[in-house]
């Protein structure tokens, strides 16, 4: 294949469709639900190269699971991490209005990105260590965090645990295994290691797991990251989630057009695999494989999660102004929790009215906890951490300049 | 003991006295660094505790900034400080920040040992002195050694300090105290009061700076290669300098500053690091800000100059104890 260069002699890959244009997404080949295979754990990883170039793929079109990748979870389980999106996308859409209010300055939402999360945590034990970007809330909701803590957070109130210091979203809990979130991308990917490193020397059994996005595999880190995670073989999972779009980059920007995320795990001699990130029990299915193989001391693996997303980078972007603004719906790999709930109907343990209940009763749960974050203030009214705390944390001692300072600032 | 065997016996009894304590870096584990830091420390604790990394400066920072948040003490090293700058965002926007940013939740207790500064006809990517853009970053702390006795104090200080702690070594200084005359022979440090370094373990706490000399006619404020440049520079002019070593840019021993200055009326800040937005600056600001009323003239800086550093010409480039003494009677002579 070869591809169109611009006057200047170099290629600047653009997507098929922009604004205007109908969505094409006829250049990603999509293998039926079920056809890879299942490597044991121990396979080498130069035996499953071809795993870097599938789709791992358990929920068919018609809701069915099927193939060597079923992780045969109980309808229980199941309903638990239909629960756990619903719950996220819920709190998302909340979270975007109390923005449009004015009581944050900022929001990100994971829509159609909530089974890479929540399927993730419940593959995961509880005390593994994750090391989130900005859209993996569902980590939280799925490990049962409490909205309010969380809503805490976004409003930098006189509850947040972060004392008005980070931007909305970029929450941090030791508790439940979620560490502190950075600005400055891809730089969690590679301390995920320097954690599974530390974890491995003490023969704790607990491992890390990392997510990136496509885009920011681009940054130093991901490759520092691989080095470290290949040569000192450490139990760690390193999650790419590849939603098509950094911004308003889509992923060709970020390489996506030569060959898979998942790929580059290939010359580090990283086992790869690539997963319908949509897909609530391949992204169980796959995270699972990945956690035997860290806690049997076979090193870490990389995964790609083929998703997309479905709205805006943030609550300061606008989508319709650099791709289609049907592109969501035509996404071939549908909705995580629309397929899951099919799913679930399918086995008839589930309905649609009881989804119906579930969704109010979400939204309930999440107006109530909105009501109780907000007694405590929001950015713009309200309580709000103390302005000398300003000073505390920058050393675990305050030292005399600082304490100086404050004293000059009147706090 | 010299330089050398000073902070390798500070990392051996770190190793000693905690099992969180790692120590990895480019060549630091079978082959013992380039300049032989941890030499025998591998044999003695093991791969897993001291090992060789992938030649990437940030990666290793990171690495250490993930095992810092797992529990482990990290120790490591940047080949030469001028291999830094890739690590800078990890320093910066992550170690430095991992308290704040956490309410206290998480914090980076690394520990990040780089030979520093010129003397080894290094060139522009073997003789930097960074310090001054890392004093800039809150969160971190600062830490240059003038002497084998301090080096062990401070660097044990440092890894056993909950903050993220750059400690920058004067390679110059690694075999002997350096007299600022780069034709005299380099004499060992085994003549040297400093080179009386106890085996076991004792701290030189952060934040407290030594006078390195007393004197009354001028203070000098110096840190690293520079404090033997002062030493030197009293020695050859005959002018009564009070010389302080400063040990720790941040935290910062202002008290130690105040009570030299008022004392003596006069102060030359001296470092090799290029001038501008250097160390230097914020020295000469505070002594101003504290000691204006003491003063009997304007505060001067001893630099190195505002270029990159220079190849062939680095004893140009070096403030030596001429240009200290020179700057020194300017400030006698107002």
């Amino acid at each position: 294949m070869t591809y169109p260069r611009n006057d200047h002699g170099i290629h600047v890959p653009m997507p098929n469709a922009r604004p205007g244009d109908s969505a094409d997404f006829s250049h990603h080949a999509i293998p039926p639900a079920g056809s890879v295979p299942m490597p044991p754990v121990d396979v080498a990883p130069a035996d499953i190269h071809g795993h870097a170039f599938t789709l791992i793929r358990v929920l068919d079109e018609d809701g069915n699971a099927v193939g060597p990748w079923n992780p045969g979870l109980s309808v229980e389980t199941l309903r638990q991490g239909l629960r756990s999106m619903m719950l996220t996308r819920a709190y998302d859409a909340r979270m975007v209005r109390v923005q449009r209010q004015g009581k944050t300055s900022f929001y990100m939402k994971c829509t159609g990105e909530e089974a890479v999360a929540v399927a993730a945590a419940m593959a995961l034990d509880r005390g593994d260590m994750c090391f989130p970007t900005y859209r993996q809330q569902g980590l939280l909701v799925a490990r049962d965090w409490p909205l309010v803590d969380m809503m805490n957070q976004v409003y930098s109130n006189s509850r947040d645990r972060l004392k008005g210091r980070q931007m909305p979203v970029f929450y941090s809990s030791r508790e439940a295994g979620f560490f502190s979130i950075s600005g400055n991308l891809g730089t969690q990917y590679s301390q995920s290691v320097g954690w599974a490193m530390g974890a491995a020397a003490d023969g704790d059994p607990r491992i890390a797991a990392a997510w990136i996005g496509e885009g920011a595999t681009a940054e130093g880190d991901f490759h520092h990251a691989l080095t470290f995670a290949s040569v000192y073989q450490a139990p760690v999972i390193l999650n790419i989630v590849n939603n098509q779009w950094a911004i308003s980059s889509f992923s060709g920007i970020a390489g996506g057009e030569r060959t898979t995320f998942a790929a580059r795990g290939l010359a580090f001699g990283i086992p790869a695999l690539r997963a319908d990130g949509n897909d609530f029990l391949a992204v169980h299915a796959v995270t699972s494989w990945a956690a035997q193989r860290a806690r049997q001391g076979l090193g870490p693996t990389l995964i790609e999660l083929f998703t997309y997303r479905a709205e805006g980078h943030s609550t300061s972007d606008d989508p319709s102004k650099y791709r289609p603004g049907s592109e969501a719906q035509a996404w071939p790999l549908g909705d995580p929790i629309e397929r899951l709930k099919t799913h679930l109907i399918n086995l008839g343990a589930w309905s649609q009215a009881e989804h119906d209940d579930l969704a109010k009763a979400l939204d309930d749960e999440v107006r109530a906890a909105g009501k109780e974050s907000e007694s405590y203030g929001t950015l713009s009214g309200g309580d709000r951490p103390a302005p000398s705390t300003m000073f505390d944390d920058v050393y675990k001692d305050m030292p005399a300049h600082l304490v100086a300072q404050r004293s000059q600032a009147g706090l | 003991m010299n330089m050398i065997e000073a902070i390798n016996s500070a990392m051996d009894v770190a190793l000693e006295r905690d099992r969180a304590v790692t120590i990895f870096g480019q060549d630091v584990g079978y082959f013992g660094g380039v300049f032989r830091a941890t030499d025998g420390l591998q044999k003695k604790y093991g791969a897993s505790r001291v090992f060789d990394a992938p030649i990437t400066e940030g990666g290793i920072v990171a690495v250490a900034v993930g095992m810092g948040a797992y529990g482990k003490r990290p120790v490591v090293e940047i080949q030469f400080a001028d291999y830094i700058y890739p690590a800078a965002d990890q320093l910066i926007s992550e170690a430095a920040r991992m308290r704040y940013r956490t309410g206290g939740e998480w914090w980076s207790p690394i520990t990040v040992r780089s030979p520093y500064g010129g003397g080894i006809y290094g060139g522009q990517t073997h003789s930097q002195s960074p310090e001054g853009i890392f004093t800039h970053v809150a969160g971190l702390k600062t830490v240059i050694p003038s002497n084998p006795y301090d080096a062990k104090g401070l660097l044990l200080a440092a890894i056993e300090d909950d903050d993220p702690v750059l400690f920058f070594e004067p390679k110059r200084l690694y075999n002997g105290p350096f007299d600022g005359h780069h034709d005299r022979p380099v004499r060992p440090w085994a003549k040297h009061p400093a080179s009386e370094v106890p085996e076991g373990h004792y701290i030189v706490p952060l934040g407290k700076a030594a006078v390195a000399r007393e004197g009354t006619a001028v203070t000098v404020l110096a840190y690293g290669t520079m404090v033997h440049v002062a030493l030197a520079a009293a020695e050859d002019s005959g002018i009564d300098a009070e010389i302080l070593d400063l040990r720790t840019l941040v935290p910062l021993d202002l008290e130690a500053i105040k009570a030299s200055v008022q004392k003596t009326g006069r102060c030359v800040v001296i470092h090799e690091a290029t001038r501008t937005c250097g160390f230097g600056a914020e020295l000469a600001a505070l002594v101003q800000e504290h000691c204006f009323f003491e003063l009997e003239a304007p505060v001067e800086r001893v630099t190195g100059w505002d270029t990159p550093y220079p190849h062939a010409f680095e004893w140009e480039y070096f403030p030596g104890p001429k240009r200290l003494a020179e700057a020194m009677r300017r400030t006698i002579e107002i």
